[in-house]
């Protein structure tokens, strides 16, 4: 593993009294809601990005929201890290527990308190489903935008947290695009409300501050997020290429025509191949890359947009192209799509999942240079695409069991992640950077824009209680990196001391 | 002097010394962002779109660059900033557009400023040279502090080039005039943004209900046919002074007060004309009403109101925060501008 909390680069913390801290938290909150036997603490000790473990010191389970204030003073007055989690879906580890620490499950947070649609919003708790908030909304014929791919599990909180994408980001934006207000406690264990029921909120934009802040700044325990009305009609449009680059340039050419698809997405010819053997959703496994891409709106808009993106597609070179004729041909044309991960998890004992994105022109000759890294390793690797924003997903295929394999695919990450940094883009789209990407933010990141990033957590959590060594890296594990990583002959913090 | 030399210097010395941040016609308008500055006045005059590519959808731009400039730059790609940002006079710039924060009509269906801003390079109170954000749609590297500089009012930083997600301009619009009255038109638009129509704007002047179609146009012919009403021969002019300030209801010296409240929110009870925009997030409100009165009405309503024009301009303008909100403030822009060189006295008095 590349990573490991190590106190004396990422903050060292005093030990703590378990009889103590359980008596000082047992004063607020209910018996049952705090685990801390080993057999309860096991299931917390990772979230999605499993190749990371860590058994916390406590799990508290609290199911309002003075316990959770409660929950913080103590942890304050006793300096205590905390880790907040909502479902555990995470793919950054943003999640993964301190050894020291308490982790705060939110889970019991599952109400969603009111539906509003007039004005068009939701105030629901911090552990209400993604996918919870639309169905609830679907009766107003009104629905939440953002659909990370977990969306039938992961939680708003955490989706806050990270500000989660999805596959309809060109059109309707990140989280932080579709929220309006938060509630929050701060570490001190206060109650802050950030934004507003209206459009904007007196002051800074601290909306925007907490939305993918990782945890690090508060704890999220009510969101209100924005509905759109459903869109009348949707429908795709499935192309084939020869040539990956052909289908990139496709995408240039249907946004050049003013077109924004509610999804764009595109697909190499490996995950062409793991989903179709997965779904046999009628994909066509000669093709190179396959672009997906959903016109939604209004029945007239739609109609003509098709006919339009068709033409251009033709034009592009695709060697085919087919447009759904009904609403279930359409789930299947997205079938293999939302499937790719499982489908990919399939053709090998274990994946890793990376998040890089690109400016788009950029895509042919990054898909190259993953390939030659690829065969440079000697792992698969498989790439769907979020081609309208330029977020890239490459698989990595690898066995854990095969020693060193798992080495081998961190590595093969991290140099597609430099890989995107060097091309004007960034090393997380939507998974935030949590541990995994954590050296890599060296790379992203020069030291005075850390140290300013460190500023603004001191800001909200002086004593760097909250979610500890996630998400920012300080400078000396940087320099602890940069001693293990040299790049193109030269270190990148030459200035600072090595330890 | 070198922009960052000089807000460099001013940190090292003694902290008698502001700095003013004055960017294009963010100095005509400036008594609607605080108290007055004190300090000297830091002019700068970085000008020039960096790079704009039309096909990733994204520009960048210095920040003394006209803001009707690169809008020129969007237009000839048939392109748009779609918050739409009024310019409140001729010589408005890309720096003083996010630092304001300010959004037109379109703002309640295509996003504000914040929603917009990928990326900015700005100079913080220590004179550092800081790169946030970058030019890409998808990035959640690092904490967001491009988008908090949006309405910081140069309070966190120098902003010295920001970049911005741009879209198509629609195909065609169409704005359509309806007979209603206040409460009538604040329930009609609510209930018609719940539907899936190609909304792009809606206001009651006083006078009727005003709403505007953006796209493809057989969508917005479809819309129109739904929405009834009469066609506004010169839409394309009467969102324009809406935007600019120009409609009559701006004029004269009575305060002009902007309160954002839930947009279906029912009117408040409050004396003085209205003008109700952004779908009914935005209400725009002439009255010699006492502030804490208009305050607490907004407040009731789900949001906030600002003094923007005339009334005390001794008090602070901006609507007065919770002590534990307020305190994390302070923090902020301590981290940001630990001396507080930086338009003192802007947002809050005592920030």
């Amino acid at each position: 593993m590349s990573f490991e909390y190590a106190p004396a680069l990422d903050g060292d913390y005093p030990s703590v009294d378990l009889d103590i801290l359980l008596g000082r938290l047992h004063q607020g909150v209910p018996t049952d809601a705090v685990l801390h036997a080993p057999e309860d603490l096991r299931p917390y000790e990772c979230d999605g990005l499993a190749a990371y473990r860590q058994v916390p010191l406590a799990v508290v389970l609290p199911d309002s929201i003075e316990q959770v204030q409660h929950v913080m003073r103590i942890c304050h007055q006793m300096r205590v890290p905390v880790v907040a989690r909502g479902a555990g879906t995470g793919l950054s580890g943003g999640a993964l527990p301190l050894n020291q620490g308490v982790l705060l499950s939110l889970t019991k947070f599952n109400r969603i308190l009111h539906i509003d649609p007039l004005n068009r919003l939701a105030r629901v708790q911090t552990g209400v489903r993604n996918l919870a908030i639309s169905q609830a909304a679907n009766p107003h014929g009104l629905y939440y935008a953002p659909d990370p791919s977990s969306q039938i599990a992961c939680t708003i909180g955490g989706n806050v947290a990270e500000n989660a994408g999805g596959v309809h980001c060109l059109k309707y934006g990140l989280t932080a695009n579709n929220i309006l207000a938060l509630e929050v406690v701060t570490m001190e264990g206060e109650r802050v409300s950030l934004g507003a029921e209206a459009l904007d909120a007196a002051g800074y934009d601290m909306l925007a501050l907490m939305t993918g802040s990782e945890g690090m700044l508060g704890v999220i325990v009510e969101v209100m997020v924005k509905l759109l009305p459903t869109p009348q009609v949707a429908r795709v449009l499935m192309a084939s290429y020869a040539d990956v680059g052909k289908a990139g340039e496709a995408v240039g050419e249907i946004i050049a025509a003013g077109i924004i698809p509610g999804g764009l997405e595109m697909m190499d010819n490996p995950a062409i191949r793991a989903a179709e053997d997965f779904l046999h959703a009628g994909y066509p496994v000669e093709a190179a890359a396959i672009l997906l891409c959903e016109l939604d709106g209004t029945e007239e808009e739609v109609s003509d947009g098709i006919q339009r993106v068709h033409d251009i597609l033709i034009a592009s070179g695709a060697t085919e192209v087919r447009v759904s004729a009904s609403e279930s041909e359409r789930q299947m044309f997205w079938a293999g799509r939302k499937n790719a991960f499982p489908a990919v998890g399939r053709l090998s004992p274990d994946y890793y999942c990376i998040d890089g994105t690109i400016p788009r022109r950029e895509l042919p000759g990054v898909l190259k240079a993953i390939a030659a890294l690829s065969e440079e390793f000697g792992l698969r690797v498989a790439n769907v695409f979020h081609a309208g924003d330029g977020n890239l997903h490459p698989l990595i295929l690898f066995d854990a069991n095969v020693s060193g394999e798992l080495e081998k695919a961190e590595q093969l990450g991290a140099r597609i992640l430099e890989l995107c940094v060097q091309v004007g883009g960034t090393i997380t789209g939507e998974h935030g950077v949590g541990i995994e990407k954590i050296h890599e933010m060296c790379i992203q990141f020069r030291p005075l824009e850390l140290e300013q990033f460190h500023a603004v957590k001191a800001a909200f959590d002086p004593q760097r209680l909250l979610n500890p060594g996630k998400a920012v890296p300080t400078l000396a594990r940087c320099a602890e990196f940069g001693a293990m990583h040299v790049h193109n002959g030269q270190l990148p913090f030459p200035e600072l001391e090595r330890f | 002097m070198t922009l960052q030399l000089c807000v460099k210097a001013h940190y090292f010395r003694d902290a008698s010394r502001f700095l003013t941040l004055y960017v294009g016609s963010t100095r005509a308008v400036h008594d609607q962002f605080g108290g007055a500055c004190r300090g000297e006045i830091l002019e700068h005059e970085l000008l020039g779109n960096v790079s704009y590519e039309p096909t990733e959808l994204v520009i960048t731009a210095r920040c003394g660059t006209p803001l009707s400039d690169l809008e020129a730059a969007l237009a000839e790609r048939d392109q748009m900033l779609v918050f739409e940002p009024p310019h409140l006079g001729v010589d408005a710039t890309v720096g003083g557009t996010v630092a304001c924060g300010l959004s037109g009509p379109r703002r309640p269906f295509a996003g504000a400023v914040r929603d917009t801003v990928l990326g900015v390079k700005l100079i913080n109170g220590q004179g550092e040279a800081l790169t946030f954000g970058g030019q890409v749609m998808k990035n959640v590297a690092g904490y967001d502090l491009s988008r908090v500089m949006c309405g910081a009012l140069g309070t966190l930083g120098v902003i010295l080039e920001a970049s911005f997600k741009v879209l198509p301009k629609p195909s065609i619009e169409a704005t359509r005039r309806i007979e209603s009255t206040l409460p009538e038109a604040i329930d009609r638009m609510n209930r018609w943004a719940g539907q899936p129509l190609p909304l792009s704007a809606a206001c009651h002047d006083g006078e009727a209900l005003y709403l505007r179609l953006s796209g493809a146009e057989s969508a917005v012919h479809a819309g129109e046919r739904k929405l009834g009403g009469d066609a506004v021969a010169d839409g394309q002019r009467y969102w324009a002074e809406l935007r600019e300030q120009q409609h009559p209801f701006f004029g004269g010296d009575e305060p002009l007060w902007r309160l954002a409240v839930r947009s279906g929110a029912p009117q408040p009870d409050l004396p003085g004309r209205w003008i109700v925009d952004w779908c009914g997030g935005q209400r725009w409100l002439r009255t010699d009403a006492p502030a804490s009165r208009i305050r607490a009405e907004a407040q009731a309503l789900g949001g906030h109101a600002q003094c923007f024009r005339g009334g005390d301009r001794e008090a602070d303008v901006f609507h007065p925060l919770p002590d534990a909100l307020m305190g994390l403030h302070r923090s902020l822009k301590a981290a940001l501008d630990p001396k507080g060189i930086l338009n003192p006295g802007r947002l809050y008095r005592d920030l």
